[in-house]
């Protein structure tokens, strides 16, 4: 009787601990997370969540959050691009700034935003000039959520787009390509699983975002409220029944959102290799 | 192998509760005290004159650690575990709380004199220089050309106050009724363009970014940031009436009995009572309950009317239900119309 080896050793061991470590860092909290907003009962869960403040809570942490992350779709792959393809003074500096909205506290990060945006601000003057009033409004959400949403983008497509030979798309000019052509042909597909996983992570990274975006967002009820800042008004009326039931709703539509984002990126490889 | 292994955890279990339980049999005597926001400097020189005082006292050494944050996030963290002996907290309902958990008695305010209060605030204006809105009592807060500055009282204890001073004056001034205060209070909080989670925020809304003409905080905090700032930036305007403010200290029974710190505990909050005591809170800008001592300092703390959350309220129990809780008379000022 022969054992079918696999090529690497110690599948059953790490697959043990794979699983140990999940459930340990993730299922565990989560599941006491909702066991907690269990407990509350149906109707008062129910309650909780359907309330018009929480709705337009989260009819605004996800809106901003997608719009956040879709202008970082946009942006991060130009910056990645200039990064990979161009060689220019002072590009290492602009690679590590690219990684500050990571290591920055994010308390300070909105102070500082603020700061600058407030109608006292070097950018919210001249803005508020031009009729456009950024902190304390919407926009200032998108705002902070863009800025902490920055680098998951730049650092997904950046290693694809270095793998990606110029000479592919050299080739594709000599064979005729406009630019444009070769862009939407060639490079686009190729960066297309990269990209939507990096829009993915800054959107759910964005969801979660408490800490920054306190401070810009005048947190007026009905209009620039995030979710996150109505489970810590829950939390300090001692109702972390209701505080936990928010939570669970935005975990599981983050996670039915991070499922269907999978799903699409096996579809889009299975669509660009074949 | 196996054998080994649960030996040698078993071996390390054992030492590290070792340490633990051997950390206040000697002379050296930690306490925890966990407190609100902006007490830190207050209770550095507090702790430090208790330690002296306690040295003298019994010859031993005692270290009062402190934890500062939002006061019903520190109440959290204490019925979450956090070991402290005492609490500090900025309002009654976060110490009712960890009575409801069970770790001191519901009567725990009945305990030390003046409602277990050692000392006392108010809120006032902080407004900007020369004053120019002309901002003089709560009446002038709901004109149209004033924008108030105040934090969400859902997210910060400490802006309940603000809130509740401002339905106190509606109710007792003349003709005031409880339907007027509703309105008041209403027009009050339409004319806040920006609602911060925390009092700290609030006060670099209005003081960093200029926005809004007035900020309503506790008197303390409005001196500090006066003499802060210099007195050319803000000036502080004490209105009619105001609420007593009233921030409780109390014991945590179930962790002090645990770590046999109950008699240190108890002598930390009997010495907040001392003239010296009473003479440190009056320089941090609280009011001291000790007669002789707010006698000396009558002049820097203007005289004003104050009601009690009690007098005016019922207490917090029922001020937190018909006011700040979900669906409370707060949510209806923001309710969509």
């Amino acid at each position: 009787m022969t054992r079918r080896h696999r090529v690497l050793p110690g599948f059953g061991l790490s697959l043990g601990f794979t699983l140990l470590y999940a459930s340990l860092i993730v299922v565990v909290p989560l599941s006491v997370l909702v066991l907690r907003s269990a407990a509350s009962g149906p109707g008062l869960f129910w309650a909780a969540v359907t309330a018009p403040r929480v709705v337009a809570s989260y009819r605004l942490t996800f809106g901003a959050s997608l719009l956040a992350a879709l202008i970082n779709g946009v942006f991060g792959i130009v910056v990645a691009w200039v990064l990979v393809r161009h060689r220019f003074p002072a590009r290492r500096l602009v690679d590590a700034l690219v990684d500050l909205p990571f290591a920055l506290p994010t308390a300070v990060a909105g102070i500082t935003l603020t700061t600058l945006y407030a109608e006292t601000g070097w950018l919210g003057r001249p803005l508020a000039q031009a009729g456009i009033k950024v902190a304390f409004t919407p926009l200032g959400v998108v705002t902070a959520l863009t800025f902490i949403g920055l680098p998951f983008v730049v650092r997904t497509v950046q290693p694809v787009l270095q793998g990606l030979d110029p000479e592919v798309e050299e080739a594709a000019a000599s064979l005729g390509a406009s630019r444009g052509q070769t862009f939407r042909r060639v490079v686009l597909p190729a960066l297309l699983p990269a990209w939507i996983t990096g829009v993915t992570l800054a959107f759910a990274r964005a969801l979660g975002e408490y800490g920054s975006v306190v401070f810009i967002a005048g947190n007026m009820p009905m209009r620039t409220e995030i979710a996150p800042l109505l489970v810590v008004t829950k939390l300090e009326q001692y109702d972390y029944g209701g505080a936990s039931a928010i939570a669970v709703v935005m975990l599981a539509a983050s996670f039915l959102l991070l499922l269907a984002v999978n799903r699409l990126q096996a579809w889009t490889a299975r669509a660009t290799s074949s | 192998m196996r054998t080994v292994l649960v030996l040698a955890s078993v071996a390390v279990a054992g030492a590290a509760g070792a340490c633990l339980s051997s950390r206040n049999s000697g002379a050296e005597l930690t306490l925890l005290n966990v407190s609100y926001d902006p007490t830190r400097e207050l209770y550095q020189e507090l702790d430090a004159g208790f330690a002296r005082q306690w040295k003298e006292r019994t010859g031993r050494t005692v270290e009062i650690r402190q934890s500062h944050g939002g006061s019903g996030k520190q109440a959290r963290a204490v019925l979450d575990g956090l070991e402290a002996d005492v609490v500090t907290l900025a309002l009654a309902f976060d110490v009712d709380a960890l009575a409801a958990g069970g770790l001191l008695p519901a009567d725990w305010a009945a305990r030390l004199p003046r409602e277990s209060c050692p000392f006392t605030s108010t809120i006032v204006f902080l407004v900007r220089k020369g004053n120019p809105k002309q901002i003089r009592d709560w009446a002038d807060l709901v004109r149209p050309d004033v924008a108030v500055v105040t934090p969400n009282p859902k997210t910060s204890g400490g802006a309940r106050w603000n809130y509740l001073a401002a339905w106190a004056w509606a109710v007792r001034r003349p003709g005031g009724t409880e339907d007027g205060a509703r309105d008041f209070v209403t027009r009050l909080y339409r004319n806040v363009p920006v609602l911060d989670s925390g009092a700290r925020g609030s006060t670099t809304t209005f003081v960093q970014r200029g926005i809004g003409d007035v900020l309503l905080a506790w008197e303390n905090e409005a001196v500090l940031s006066r003499d802060k700032l210099g007195r050319d930036a803000v000036e502080v305007v004490v209105p009619s009436l105001s609420i007593r403010a009233e921030p409780p200290v109390a014991l945590v029974d179930a962790v002090a009995d645990r770590r046999g710190t109950r008699a240190a505990a108890e002598a930390f909050l009997q010495y907040l009572y001392t003239p010296e005591a009473q003479e440190t809170a009056a320089r941090h800008h609280y009011r001291p309950g000790d007669p002789a001592v707010a006698a000396r300092h009558a002049a820097d703390f203007p005289d004003l009317a104050t009601v009690t959350v009690r007098e005016a309220f019922g207490g917090w129990a029922r001020a937190q239900r018909v006011h700040f809780a979900d669906g409370g008379v707060f949510d209806q000022i923001y309710e969509p119309r």
